[in-house]
Order: structure tokens, then C-alpha cells, then sequence
């Protein structure tokens, strides 16, 4: 304000007035970002150009012609698919990993780091040295170790390891029976659907019995006794729609069944366990700043305490745990990028990697791979940030 | 006053970036070396010694074309590539010259904007595998698990390979050579495929080579040469003629250990004109008139080239084949230097 009165009282020049200047200034920025862009664009059009390189999306169309060891959810064959269905196919895989890596990372994160906090001396030792050892080793060295130092010294196929009759462990991953659908088999997937809306169900009303009346509801017991029964149920109704498909042993390796190859095995492993240890710590921090006191004043209001851990402790520890837990997601999804070091076919090895060589559209393939990441990490970012809104303390 | 000076400077910077097309002969000619594009690693191809310096067949025609133009083979930097990022760091200009046993097929030629020099090794796609599979054709590979690098035209051949033939496979891509190797040898994969100098190559790194067996199929056609990016046509020319004068020096006879004879007593008025005595070659080229003189006398020709890095009694031990001489029952054939 001083100033605006400075500048009335010079009264020559409107460049004196601070807002104008700041306006000023911005179109300044403005006009450099936009140049500069401008710029680049202009340049790399110029050089592709004068190179002869074909620029464009149109290569999406082509066939892809080469062969893909892990497809998940989709018909691929080298000679009809092409580099379009190698981009979705390099997103599920992306996806898969991904997905199941944050389950175990977090699983695994918050097991630890309740075990860190643990008055055993042993117990919290060992969590103490898995996250310290974890965290500081690279993550493309332990990915490494697992794919070439553990999975493929597992034993030969002909050597397998046997679970029961009819799961194989061996250095080409796992191989476990696989359920082949038959007509009606939807029925089975729509019972299981009922069944968790119905357990939704249940747990609402058993809230609101609880608040009216204090008395409780066995809701687990009940959800998990629903889950299970109504598949079944139906299909025995069905008379079970569907072929089981056992492994068995080929001549190089074992058909039939389904099976987990050593690529994403050590994929996830590395994923899950170096990311799990960040979140331990994640946890540890979370669940450390809920204040002693709280435990001893449930504790003497006769609460158990594991109750005290998830009725009292977590859902506070959780306003300061999710925040950098989001990070560790985005971390996760963005390192499961070093796929290509291991042979696993995620977007950045097969699109990034092959489709770009096959084809040279360098640019197209590196901006769609770059797009993808940023939509997931954003998706992830305001699922996250809708979760903490609605964990966070509400001030009446 | 400051958008203004802004934008002078931006239009001008963007100019230079369309003015910027001086010949790659001048740019090389003025830092002092070739940056020439080699493998990360391919034994008796390009890998370095003990002593670490880059030696081998795809070497060789880095340090040929140092010496055409500098007269001195050690001018030259080398970058070592994957297989997929080899085309990228030619394109963006990293590199010179990208002499990475790379195949020549239409596709690279024309869409990815290169010009391929010559072929310098005529391969094909093998297949190699454990001798204990007691596997003895490639059409006994249906279901196995195939090792393969990345960004090759290997991929495209395998997928065709066991599409036409009716059979199954699964394949495990990995980046670097060493990485198909490792994976192969830990059993990961049943099969290691490509080029089939790249699986001699791997064998004789390998701690017991007798143990496998490179199966007799070669299901493609596998031209490698050095390639340039399209458009400095003087630089693609000075590429192409330095392969074509080591391959002709061969068929002439001119070795490093006679060319200086040869130069000072032959009579042959091809040998004369390869080595600059009569006509004006090199200077047509942008080069001095005993450019191919000096790849003889520094490099040495085609054959002594393969012999040193290839050939019988290397540990890669690979016969002449179809890359002998054309008149020695291979399809090794130059264009004449006149």
C-alpha cells in the first residue's frame, strides 16, 4: 500500500505502478515459455523434416510383427496386432505390475513398520535391518538380484518343485492349474459381485445398530462367509461352468495351466520389497506422532489393545501416512519403468523400446509413454487426495 | 524493449537451427575425429581389449575411415549403443557413422531416414541352443523359450519364423546382448537367437562353448553395413567408398604389408588408381589422393580385416562363406574404383 501511495505521489509514469509492472512481468514470462516452446517445436519439425523421417501417429496402425512373451487379457498375434495393441498390451502389463506391487508394497510396508515399534528387541531389529538394508541398496540392483540371483537359480524345469500335485516351481517362474470358462461361467463372477455389495450392506446397517443400540456385528465373519458361499453356490447351480487346465511337462517347458513368469515375479518382489520399506517408515513416522496419551486413555476406558491400534491409533496416524504414501505409489508405478533391465514387457520396454526401434517414430512413442505415466500418477494423485479428504479431521 | 531484443534473439537462434546443415566431412574435419557408433559389446565385431581399446571388424571401419581422412586411424571416439538406442543417437546427430552390425532392410533405409554404405558381413538369423536339449533342427522348437534383443529385425524374423511354421514360442527381451547371454545361460530361456556371427561371437565367450550347438537353419537374409543419415551425401559417399576400397584392395591383392611395394612399383593401373598414384579419386571425394593408400597401410584390406577379428584361428573361428571374395565363391563384390 506504502507504495501505491509512492507511486500516486510521482504521479509520471503508470510503470511505477507495482500491480502494472506485475502484470508486465507476467506477459514477459509468458511470452518466453510460449517463444521458447515455439521454438523447439519449430526446430525438431525442421530436422525431421531435412532427415526424411515420416512423422505422425499413422505407424499405430501398422502390424507390429514381433512377438510378445507376457499378454494378459488380449489376443495377440505378430502378424494382425499392431503397434496400437502393443501400446494397450504394454499398459496392462504396466498396470499389472503396478497394481499388485502397491498391494504387497503396502501390506508388507505396514507390517513392518508396526513391527518396527515392536517392544520384542528381536522383532523390531529385524524390521530395523530389512528397511535399512532395503533402503539403500538401488532398486535396479535388487532387481537384479532377484531375476538373475535367486529366480533363475531355482531348479531346472525337470527338477521342479512341488506343491500338492499340481503347482511347479522352477527357474521359469510358477506354474498352477488354470480355470478355463465355459458357457455360464458369468454367473459366478455376478455372484461374487452381489456378494460384496451385500456386505457393503451389511456393514452400514451394522454402523447405525451400533450407534442406536452399542450392540456389535460379527461384519467380517459375515462378509467373508458371503463372499465365499455365493460364488460357490452358483457354481454348484451352474454345475461348475467351467475345465480346469492342469501343467504339464512339454518338451522344453511345462503347457497348459496358468503361470507367473520369473520376469514379473522379480519384478514384483523387487517393487514390492524395496517400496515396502519406505513405507514401513512411512508408517512408523504416522504412527508415532499420535501422541502416547491416547493409547493410555483408551487403555483406560477398558479398550483392548489391538482395538486401540485400529480404532484409536491408526485412523489418526493415517492423516499423516497417506500424503507420503501417495508418493511411494507414484514412486512405484514410475520405477516399475526398469522392467526393460529384466525382460519384463511393460509399456516402456515394448512401445518405448521395441515398437519405437521397429518403426523410428522416437518422438511419438516417447510423448505417448510420457502421457501415460503422467495420467496414471495423476489418477493415483486424486484418488489419494480423495481418500485423505476423507480420512481427514473434520473441525467442527 | 527487453520482448523485442527477446524475440530478435529467438528468430535468429531459430534460423541458425535451420541454417546449421554444414557438411558432417567439415564438423568431423573440424573437432578433430569421427564419433562412430559400435556395440556395447560383441566380441571380434567391436568390443575393447585389455588394454581398452576398441578393437574389431566393425571397428575396422571406423578406423579406415580416420585414416582416409586424417591419416590417422586413432581418430576416433567411439559410443557405444544397444541395439535400441543405435538409430536414435544417429538420428539426433550423437553420432557419425554407425558401423553396429546392423541390418540393412527397407524400412531403415527409406522411413527412418539412413543411407546404408555397403554390407560389410552377409549374416543370417540362427538359433543356438543347449547340446543336452538334443534338439536337432529349428523346427523341433515349438514351445520353447526364446532369448532375443531388443529392437532387432531378430524379433521380427523369430515371430515370423514360428508363424510360418505352425509352432508356438515365448520370447524374453532383454536390452543389452550380454543380458540375452546371461539369461540363456542361467536356463531361462531354451533358445538364444540372432545373427548368426552374434551367436559365434557369444559362443566364444561362453565358459564351455562344445556344450552348445547353433542349429543349421538361418531363416533370414541379414545384410550388416555402416550406415549415415540421409541427406549429406558426401559423407554417405566417403562411408560407402572406404568399405568398397578395403574390399577392392583385397581382390587386388594390396595388403599392408605390400602396399608401399605396390605403390611405388605396380604397373596394374587399378592398383595405381586405388592408391592414388594416377587420377584424382580421393580429391573428387573431399579427401587427399592417398586416402585408400592409408586405409590399406593403417587398417589393412577387407580380408585382413576378417582374418584378425573373425576368422579362422580367432576364438570366433568363422569361415569366409558367402563373404568371400566373388571370385572366390562368395558374394563379396565392390564396385569398381574408377
Amino acid at each position: 500500500m506504502t507504495t501505491d501511495i509512492q507511486g500516486h505521489a510521482t504521479g509520471d509514469s503508470k510503470l511505477r505502478d507495482p500491480r502494472i509492472r506485475a502484470v508486465i512481468y507476467q506477459i514477459i514470462v509468458i511470452t518466453i515459455i510460449v517463444l521458447f516452446a515455439w521454438y523447439v517445436a519449430h526446430n525438431t519439425i525442421v530436422n525431421l523434416d531435412k532427415r526424411g523421417i515420416a512423422s505422425g501417429f499413422g505407424f499405430l496402425s501398422q502390424p507390429a510383427g514381433f512377438g510378445i512373451g507376457i499378454v494378459l487379457l488380449m489376443d495377440y498375434s505378430s502378424q494382425a496386432s499392431t503397434h496400437l495393441d502393443v501400446l494397450i498390451i504394454g499398459i496392462i502389463n504396466t498396470l499389472a505390475v503396478s497394481l499388485a506391487g502397491i498391494v504387497f508394497a503396502t501390506i508388507i510396508g505396514f507390517i513392518f513398520g508396526v513391527l518396527r515399534l515392536s517392544k520384542n528387541w528381536v522383532v523390531s531389529k529385524i524390521a530395523t535391518v530389512y528397511i535399512e538394508v532395503v533402503r539403500n541398496i538401488p532398486l535396479l540392483v535388487q532387481l537384479m538380484f532377484w531375476y538373475f540371483a535367486v529366480l533363475s537359480t531355482m531348479p531346472l524345469v525337470g527338477d521342479s518343485i512341488k506343491f500338492g500335485e499340481n503347482v511347479y516351481i522352477n527357474n521359469r517362474g510358477v506354474n498352477f492349474p488354470a480355470v478355463i470358462p465355459s458357457s455360464g461361467f458369468w454367473v459366478i463372477p455376478v455372484a461374487l459381485l452381489i456378494a460384496i455389495v451385500l456386505s457393503i450392506g451389511i456393514r452400514n446397517w451394522a454402523h447405525k445398530r451400533q450407534d442406536l443400540t452399542g450392540q456389535i456385528f460379527p461384519v467380517f465373519l459375515t462378509s467373508l462367509g458371503l463372499i465365499i458361499i455365493l460364488p460357490v453356490l452358483a457354481a454348484v447351480v451352474m454345475g461348475f461352468p467351467f475345465n480346469i487346465s492342469y501343467p504339464d511337462f512339454g518338451r522344453f517347458s511345462i503347457n497348459g495351466g496358468w503361470s507367473l513368469e520369473p520376469e514379473f515375479l522379480a519384478l514384483l518382489f523387487g517393487l514390492s520389497i524395496y517400496t515396502g520399506a519406505f513405507i514401513a517408515e512411512i508408517v512408523r513416522s504416522g504412527i508415532n506422532s499420535v501422541s502416547h496419551g491416547q493409547t493410555e486413555a483408551a487403555h483406560s476406558l477398558g479398550i483392548r489393545p489391538s482395538m486401540t491400534m485400529r480404532l484409536v491409533i491408526l485412523p489418526q496416524a493415517l492423516r499423516v501416512i497417506v500424503p507420503p504414501l501417495t508418493s511411494q505409489y507414484l514412486n512405484l508405478v514410475k520405477n516399475s519403468s526398469l522392467a526393460t533391465a529384466i525382460g519384463y514387457a511393460d509399456i516402456t520396454a515394448l512401445f518405448a523400446g521395441t515398437s519405437l526401434n521397429q518403426t523410428g517414430q522416437a518422438i511419438e512413442c516417447i510423448l505417448i509413454t510420457m502421457l501415460f505415466y503422467l495420467a496414471i500418477s495423476l489418477l493415483i494423485s486424486m484418488f489419494m487426495n480423495w481418500y485423505n479428504k476423507r480420512i481427514a479431521l473434520v473441525e467442527r | 524493449m527487453k520482448i523485442a531484443s527477446f524475440i530478435a534473439v529467438a528468430a535468429t537462434a531459430t534460423l541458425m537451427a535451420t541454417a546449421a546443415t554444414a557438411g558432417t566431412l567439415d564438423d568431423v574435419k573440424a573437432k578433430g575425429f569421427i564419433q562412430c557408433g559400435v556395440t556395447t559389446g560383441l566380441a571380434g565385431f567391436a568390443a575393447p581389449d585389455n588394454a581398452g581399446k576398441w578393437v574389431g571388424f566393425d571397428v575396422d571401419i571406423c578406423r579406415a575411415m580416420a585414416a582416409a581422412i586424417f591419416a590417422d586411424p586413432e581418430k576416433v571416439k567411439y559410443t557405444p549403443t544397444t541395439a535400441k538406442e543405435r538409430f536414435t543417437a544417429l538420428q539426433s546427430g550423437e553420432i557419425d557413422v554407425l558401423a553396429r552390425n546392423t541390418t540393412w532392410t527397407f524400412s531403415r533405409d527409406v522411413n527412418l531416414g539412413f543411407e546404408f554404405a555397403g554390407v560389410n558381413y552377409y549374416d543370417g538369423q540362427g538359433f543356438m541352443v543347449k547340446k543336452s536339449l538334443g534338439v536337432k533342427s529349428a523346427l523341433e522348437l515349438s514351445g520353447a523359450r526364446v532369448c532375443v534383443q531388443s529392437g532387432t529385425t531378430t524379433e521380427l524374423n523369430l515371430a515370423d519364423y514360428f508363424t510360418a511354421n505352425g509352432m508356438k514360442y515365448d520370447s524374453v527381451v532383454f536390452d543389452s546382448a550380454d543380458e540375452v547371454r546371461e539369461a540363456y545361460l542361467k536356463d531361462t530361456c531354451d533358445v538364444y537367437t540372432t545373427d548368426q556371427s552374434g551367436l559365434y561371437a557369444q559362443r566364444s565367450v561362453i565358459a564351455n562353448p562344445e556344450e552348445h550347438v547353433v542349429l543349421p537353419e538361418v531363416i533370414s537374409k541379414e545384410p550388416l553395413g555402416p550406415l549415415v543419415r540421409h541427406g549429406d551425401n558426401q559423407w554417405g559417399d566417403i562411408t560407402r567408398w572406404t568399405l568398397n576400397a578395403m574390399i577392392n584392395a583385397e581382390e587386388y591383392n594390396i595388403t599392408s604389408a605390400n602396399v608401399d611395394d605396390l605403390k611405388a612399383n605396380s604397373k596394374d593401373p587399378n592398383i595405381q588408381r586405388i592408391l592414388g598414384v594416377s587420377g584424382d579419386l580421393g580429391q573428387q571425394m573431399g579427401l587427399s589422393n592417398d586416402w585408400a593408400y592409408n586405409i590399406v597401410k593403417m587398417v589393412g584390406n577387407y580380408g585382413e580385416s576378417f582374418a584378425r577379428n573373425l576368422g579362422e584361428g580367432t576364438a570366433l573361428n568363422i569361415a569366409r562363406g558367402l563373404n568371400a571374395q566373388w571370385n572366390k565363391g562368395g558374394i563379396l563384390y565392390a564396385p569398381p574404383l574408377r
